[in-house]
């Protein structure tokens, strides 16, 4: 169980640049969610993700999995178990190593043991080969071509096999599927539900496509000027029809904002 | 002729270290570390003044060593205080004067006389005859090579490659990368001081002023090896790259220092150039490929 308490951020606080991010925003995320996050542009959803995954420090609030305070633990400690996808498929992959080499990197959080000095072993290529079979792209036949080679779509696989080759206990998917065509952005899509399926990992996703928002997974939340203003379960979610969010979001969006145009776009 | 070729493919195999430093800091990290200049000297100096005291071989190590705490200073300035990388390596630089005067004990240059180096002591084995100097640098540089391309496929030598790479996925995958930062500098810097100690038992002296403008030489060998194999396309190429680059370069500074083609004075202008043009060069192609599209299309 992963728990947000009163998380607060601000960005350039005291200038004319100032942001509140997020505004004591609490959330409780239980074992195997698999949860939606619309909001517009500037709502705070980045900035959550962000929070959770370490990149920076809360300026007040804790955060909590499984009970272990997790607040200043810093982000590369949590990629062990924490995983993350973002919307530009070039981040995730270092671009002049090989998908072999990018996939060895991905493995070396199954172990905080792992001898520093060792090779990849062809124990591990066999492994590595059979991950990338499922993904169904050819990419285990060109395990030792660099990886800025590759298609976004390719890359946006590639990395969704990295951030799960070992399952994280938690999944952060940041519209990881809007940078790509409608295709491409499908095919991610399936692999993405197959892969939080098999493994059963508890999962967030930030998506502006209202009809995966209601669709996907078993929660949706919307948050609007850094704080969740809907959080939608069980019945109340199942009648939910695009219309409805679209409504409910306008609303919140007229409250705070005069901009939906992000949401009127898909 | 013979013996200018000889200093050269020597010269070339020693130096070929800073390259290989350079390699690492610069290529694979993409870090530009100043360090290297005081670096070079530092390891020249620790060594040189161990041979002095009868102990070469011991001298090499602690020349290494010493090398590694440079690098690790520099690592450390950038990486937990905050020092703006470049800075950093012109910190440490600065510093390093005092301490490589106070390892050649105050004084600006220690020569050795008749005492023993590595060099004299491999020439009384008799391997290699005339060229002893050749096949000791060839193999230390060799064994170099062999030990960066090694590392590098390693899980700490991936994790370094993917720091210079791609930052943001690294720490995605566990690792620190204010850790693969240090790990990578004080390796580099350990290979500069290894060059450093070695060249000054080659030419028998240490000279505090022996390593102005390193960097910028490693830098030009570096690249001008790229250009000739074509280097930056695989790992393996890209290392040998560094001997290759360097060999060219002592055999260009070997034929303008005997037919004075250009004052020898002025190599170090002409190796700034040769850098300068050679980092500017995508930008260059760049600029000209627009500006013909302009005229072209404006007619």
């Amino acid at each position: 169980m992963l728990e947000l308490i009163d998380i607060s951020k601000v960005f350039n606080p005291g200038t004319v640049n100032e942001k509140v991010a997020l505004k004591g925003l609490s959330l409780t995320v239980n074992d195997g969610d698999f949860i939606t996050v619309v909001g517009s542009n500037g709502a705070g959803k980045s900035t959550l993700f962000n929070a959770i995954a370490g990149v920076f420090l809360a300026d007040r609030g804790k955060i909590m999995l499984d009970g272990r305070n997790i607040t200043f633990e810093p982000d590369y400690k949590r990629s062990h178990y924490i995983g993350r996808l973002f919307q530009d498929p070039l981040k995730g992959t270092a671009p002049h190593m090989t998908i072999e080499e990018n996939l060895a990197l991905a493995y070396l959080r199954a172990d905080t043991s792992t001898k520093p000095f060792s090779r990849i072993s062809r124990k591990e290529k066999e492994l590595f080969r059979e991950q990338l079979r499922q993904l169904d792209m050819g990419l285990e036949d060109r395990m030792n071509t660099p990886v800025g080679t590759l298609s976004g779509g390719q890359r946006q696989a590639l990395t969704l096999l990295m951030a799960t080759v070992v399952p994280p206990r938690i999944l952060l998917l940041d519209e990881h599927t809007a940078a790509l065509d409608p295709q491409a952005a499908e095919k991610i899509m399936n692999l993405t539900r197959e892969i939080v399926k098999r493994n059963n990992t508890t999962c967030l996703m930030v998506t502006h496509n209202l009809h995966q928002a209601v669709s996907v997974g078993n929660r949706t939340l919307m948050m609007a000027n850094g704080g969740i203003v809907l959080d939608l379960t069980g019945e109340k979610r199942k009648d939910l029809t695009i219309e409805d969010l679209m409504r409910m979001f306008r609303e919140q969006a007229g409250k705070e904002f005069d901009n939906d145009r992000i949401l009127l776009s898909d | 002729m013979l013996h200018i070729l000889q200093t050269a493919l020597s010269l070339g195999c020693i130096y070929s270290l800073v390259a290989l430093a350079l390699f690492l800091s610069y290529r694979i990290l993409d870090i530009a570390d100043l360090t290297t200049d005081g670096c070079f000297v530092l390891g020249m100096a620790v060594s040189v003044s161990f041979a002095a005291k009868g102990h070469p071989i011991l001298g090499l190590f602690l020349a290494v060593l010493a090398g590694g705490c440079a690098g690790f200073v520099t690592a450390f300035l950038q990486t937990r205080l905050g020092v703006p990388s470049i800075l950093a390596g012109i910190i440490t630089n600065t510093g390093l004067y005092t301490v490589n005067l106070m390892a050649m004990g105050w004084s600006s240059n220690v020569s050795l006389i008749k005492q023993e180096t590595i060099f004299t002591m491999f020439r009384n084995t008799g391997i290699g005859g005339s060229w002893y100097a050749i096949v000791l640098g060839a193999c230390v540089s060799f064994a170099c090579m062999a030990l960066m391309y090694w590392f590098l496929s390693t899980r700490i030598g991936l994790s370094i490659r993917a720091t210079g790479d791609n930052r943001d996925m690294v720490s995605a995958s566990s690792i620190n990368p204010m850790f693969t930062i240090t790990v990578g500098l004080t390796l580099a810097n350990c290979f500069t001081a290894l060059s450093g100690a070695i060249a000054g038992q080659l030419q028998k002296s240490a000279d505090i002023n022996a390593g102005t403008g390193i960097v910028v030489i490693g830098l030009a060998t570096l690249i001008i090896g790229e250009t000739v194999l074509n280097g930056r396309k695989n790992i393996a190429r890209n290392i040998l790259a560094c001997l290759v680059g360097n060999i060219i370069y002592r055999l260009i500074y070997a034929i303008v220092l005997q037919t004075r083609i250009i004052p020898i004075e002025g190599l170090k202008l002409m190796t700034a150039l040769i850098v300068a043009l050679a980092i500017a060069m995508p930008t260059i192609r760049e600029n000209i490929e627009l500006q013909s599209r302009v005229m072209r299309e404006t007619q």
